[in-house]
């Protein structure tokens, strides 16, 4: 007799550590859970290089056209991004006070904090949605609307209109990649919340509740350094 | 080695092979072992595709106008060869077929980290792949395997968007794979076996691992940018609208080059395994090699300007990693030192996979070296856009990687499918492959230094002479790969079964049968000995 | 992952800690500072990181490979910026050939 994935039958043995969501490959729950650690900080660190070529790449054109990156970066709404900043740090708060409530066995608290962080982050979507739409509105979206005018055209002249337009790809793609993330995010916690409501997880194994935070505090840990790296270029004085 | 045959059994035991039997069991298999077996076809089946694209290459090269195809088509085929060949074949070879075998049973594990994140690394690997193909089909790609902007970028009319998200979704298969070593290598190691005691094998996979791991997220950004660029035409790569066509030099072969290093670890690894084995001595140097195989993952990435001392990068940094790839040499050498050390008064039967390791070390040192011509600055401006520069990575791709995988398949073919082949058309193989690719690839040394541009479809006509030797010996190596591929699919029916240890190997995988059972030991072994404990004076198989 | 119990008012003053860096990185921007814009915010930004790594993903209680795996993907991607921008850097040390400064079609004699 088989299970749907082709696995043979469990002993009774294997059963009971089934209970415990201990897998076969494992002997034990410590094995598995320095396993699970490992493995989710390997991946967030092959995160930190994908994001990576980004930054390098943004680096080095903020260093070429830096007139440009600053006119760019002015046009940016520094209190959005500064309240943005604060909500998803704030998402971040939640979502450790989830863990600690899964790891104290308190499954009310999990899903509330759990609740709170897919707030937050849904209030930090909604707000760069906010933001993007403005771009359009100022014409300044690389190759689809890119016609900027007025007091934005006076803004990102001195620097040279066609590296701002980099500028502002860089704007998108960055903080688009980081969007694409959350959403994902959104998607993981989503899931958590279905599976903590139903008491899935215990002191002994809330290991999805954990390996969830660290790839949202992963997430959070990029825009603290977008935050800085694109509305805040060259002061405001 | 004995050569009493065994009695055939009426009913086989009980392995991973029998234990189930069905498409289903085959695809949503989570044995590490059957994932390994799903690799082995597809890489063969993408080699094969990679192949074809040399063949006709080589074919089109016969005649300095050229002999079969338009140039456009020309540029499709070597671009295409490219693709395919490091992506589809060489990366993932022996990481996804041997790697996946044999990590977990030269641990004493019953299966990796992550089963379910390895079944879906080859459901990528397929996916990708899917998508190379059918930009191979719906026009094919002209840019080269490198991608240089600004034509992959702006220029191309070509399916570069279509090939860039294949190689993108393949890289994450690799990721995942390296993942899954490192956690595994790291956690999941029997009682007793600890760091030094494990095979070299795992050390070069773990070095690989590293490179998979922190390289490859790069490149996927990189290609990533690519499409941006193709589709919005913004201009971060491209001179006209204020980009730098170097910027993307830099971030491809900063994964780029750690790459070759991916494709060559592994079969590095192989080699440490069989060479002990077929001199039934302990390998010489032990640390120094595994420390060498670190030391050649972590020095892999400080190299890679190299690819761009003639093609605008400062000189300055150029003279920076000029140096450092003098410097990445040095463990590779001693790689080689260490292993001609171990062959030294060694006890040397010439089996199959033994024929292999000796033919790895004699053609990647041949390449390893003429790479030393390619990192010296001044040298490098005469060599680079050459055949010699192509001379060179066959050299160490084919001449070394596909020698290592091969060696590595023949040596473990009766741990993975408890059949032995027939030694003597093994042996015939391995020495025609060794003729036809030197035929191939050495006239290209000459053709390179002499001045022959690489990717361009047409030559002078003094150089025809070398070209048709190249041509000539292409179709040889060509006869050498299809031999194993007829005896090997030949003894998974027909061959000798073979007993849980052929050739009198050391490490854990040999102490369970052959083939293993599906939770591969019945007991997890307890490790009490140093790697490559060979007694001297017996032979292989005794 | 069997880590100690973290309080929640530890979370909470970390918290606030994140919420005065920002506003403070935010204030130092309408500051001229020159060149040490960059720095000042940068820096600022790394004590944020440190702070989310430490307390809220739990490193100050993680085992010695965990920390060593996150600082070499830190470490990893220095290398790739600080090598990338050592070649742009010094692009200039070389002086181009007059004649490619010109816009003008060189003339050949």
């Amino acid at each position: 007799m088989r299970t749907r994935l082709g696995r043979p039958l469990v002993t009774d043995a294997e059963a009971h550590a089934h209970d415990t969501g201990l897998a076969h490959q494992f002997e034990d729950l410590e094995q598995q859970q320095e396993a699970d650690a490992l493995g989710i900080w390997l991946f967030l660190v092959t995160e930190i290089m994908f994001f990576g070529g980004l930054f390098a790449a943004y680096a080095i054109y903020r260093w070429l056209y830096f007139g440009a990156f600053q006119g760019g970066s002015h046009i940016l709404d520094i209190r959005l991004g500064a309240a943005n900043t604060i909500v998803l740090l704030g998402s971040s708060l939640t979502m450790a006070l989830s863990v600690r409530s899964a790891q104290t066995g308190n499954r009310r608290a999990t899903v509330v904090f759990l609740l709170a962080t897919m707030i937050l982050g849904g209030i930090f979507l909604g707000v760069k949605a906010y933001e993007y739409n403005q771009k359009f509105v100022e014409h300044v979206v690389p190759s689809l609307d890119w016609a900027p005018e007025g007091e934005t055209l006076a803004r990102l002249a001195p620097g040279g209109l066609e590296h701002a337009e980099i500028y502002f790809f860089f704007y998108f793609a960055m903080t688009g990649l980081h969007a694409l993330h959350m959403i994902i995010g959104m998607g993981l916690l989503l899931w958590l919340v279905l599976r903590a409501r139903k008491g899935s997880f215990t002191p002994h194994y809330f290991a999805p509740v954990e390996v969830v935070g660290l790839y949202w505090h992963f997430v959070d840990i990029v825009w603290i350094f977008l935050f800085p790296l694109l509305y805040l270029i060259g002061g405001r004085y | 080695m004995s050569t009493a045959t065994l009695e055939p059994r009426v009913h086989a035991p009980r392995n991973y092979l029998n234990a189930d039997y069905g498409w289903k069991s085959w695809l949503f298999t989570l044995d590490h072992k059957r994932i390994a077996l799903l690799y082995l076809v597809s890489i063969t089946f993408f080699f094969i595709i990679g192949g074809s694209f040399a063949v006709l290459m080589r074919i089109h090269l016969v005649e300095p106008q050229g002999a079969l195809v338009q140039p456009e088509t020309y540029n499709k085929l070597f671009t295409l060869h490219g693709i395919v060949m490091i992506f589809f074949f060489l990366i993932p070879s022996i990481p996804a077929v041997l790697g996946n075998f044999l990590v977990p049973l030269m641990v004493g594990a019953r299966d990796l980290a992550f089963p379910r994140l390895n079944l879906l690394s080859w459901y990528i690997y397929i996916v990708g792949g899917m998508f190379t193909l059918y930009s191979a089909i719906a026009g094919g790609v002209d840019t080269g395997w490198t991608f240089y902007t600004p034509y992959s970028s702006t220029y191309s009319n070509t399916q570069v968007t279509a090939v860039a998200i294949g190689v993108f979704i393949t890289g994450f298969s690799s990721i995942l794979t390296g993942l899954n070593f490192i956690v595994t290598i790291h956690k999941m190691r029997a009682p007793g076996l600890t760091w030094f005691r494990m095979p070299l094998f795992l050390w070069a996979m773990y070095a690989t691992s590293i490179i998979m791991v922190l390289g490859t997220p790069v490149l996927a950004i990189t290609i990533f940018l690519l499409a941006l660029e193709h589709l919005f035409h913004v201009g971060i790569f491209s001179p006209a609208l204020g980009g730098d066509p170097l910027l993307f030099q830099h971030l491809f072969w900063f994964y780029s080059h750690p790459a070759v290093y991916i494709m060559i670890l592994p079969a590095m690894g192989v080699v440490s395994e069989i060479i002990p084995c077929f001199a039934r001595k302990r390998i010489f140097g032990y640390k120094i090699v595994a420390f060498s195989s670190v030391a050649i993952a972590v020095l892999g990435f400080l190299v890679w300007g190299h690819h761009m001392f003639v093609t605008g990068q400062s000189v300055y940094a150029g003279l920076i990693f000029s140096m450092l790839s003098f410097l990445v040499a040095i463990p590779s050498a001693i790689k080689v030192f260490n292993w001609t050390s171990t062959l030294y008064k060694g006890s040397i039967s010439y089996d199959a996979p033994m024929l292999y390791a000796l033919g790895f070390i004699g053609l990647f040192t041949m390449g390893g070296l003429t790479g030393l011509f390619l990192a010296s600055l001044a040298t490098d401006v005469h060599l680079n856009g050459t055949y010699f520069i192509v001379a060179h990575f066959h050299y160490i791709m084919v001449g070394g990687a596909v020698m290592g995988y091969l060696g590595g398949i023949h040596f473990w073919w009766p741990k993975i499918s408890g059949r032995k082949y027939p030694n003597m058309w093994a042996g015939i193989a391995a020495v025609i492959i060794f003729i036809g690719f030197n035929l191939t690839f050495f006239p290209q040394f000459v053709l390179g230094y002499l001045g022959m541009p690489r990717r361009y479809a047409f030559y002078p006509a003094e150089f025809q002479v070398l070209n048709v030797m190249s041509s000539a010996g292409a179709t040889v190596l060509g006869v050498g790969y299809l031999i194993p591929l007829i005896y090997l699919i030949w003894s998974m029916r027909y061959g000798p079964i073979s007993e849980p240890n052929p050739w009198g190997a050391t490490g854990l995988e040999w102490k369970t049968s052959s083939p293993p059972p599906t939770e591969n030991f019945a007991e997890i072994p307890v490790v009490t000995e140093e790697a490559y404990a060979y007694a001297p004076g017996e032979a292989a198989g005794d | 992952m069997s880590q100690p119990i973290v309080p929640q008012k530890t979370y909470l003053f970390v918290f606030l800690c994140l919420i005065s860096l920002t506003i403070l990185t935010t204030g130092v921007a309408f500051i001229d500072l020159g060149p040490f814009n960059t720095v000042v915010a940068l820096a600022i930004a790394f004590s944020k990181m440190l702070l989310v790594v430490l307390f809220f993903m739990g490193v100050r209680h993680s085992s010695g490979l965990v920390r060593i795996t996150l600082v070499a993907g830190f470490f990893w991607l220095a290398l790739l910026i600080a090598f990338t921008m050592s070649d742009y850097r010094t692009r200039s040390w070389t002086p181009a050939p007059d004649a490619w400064s010109s816009t003008a079609p060189p003339t050949h004699p």
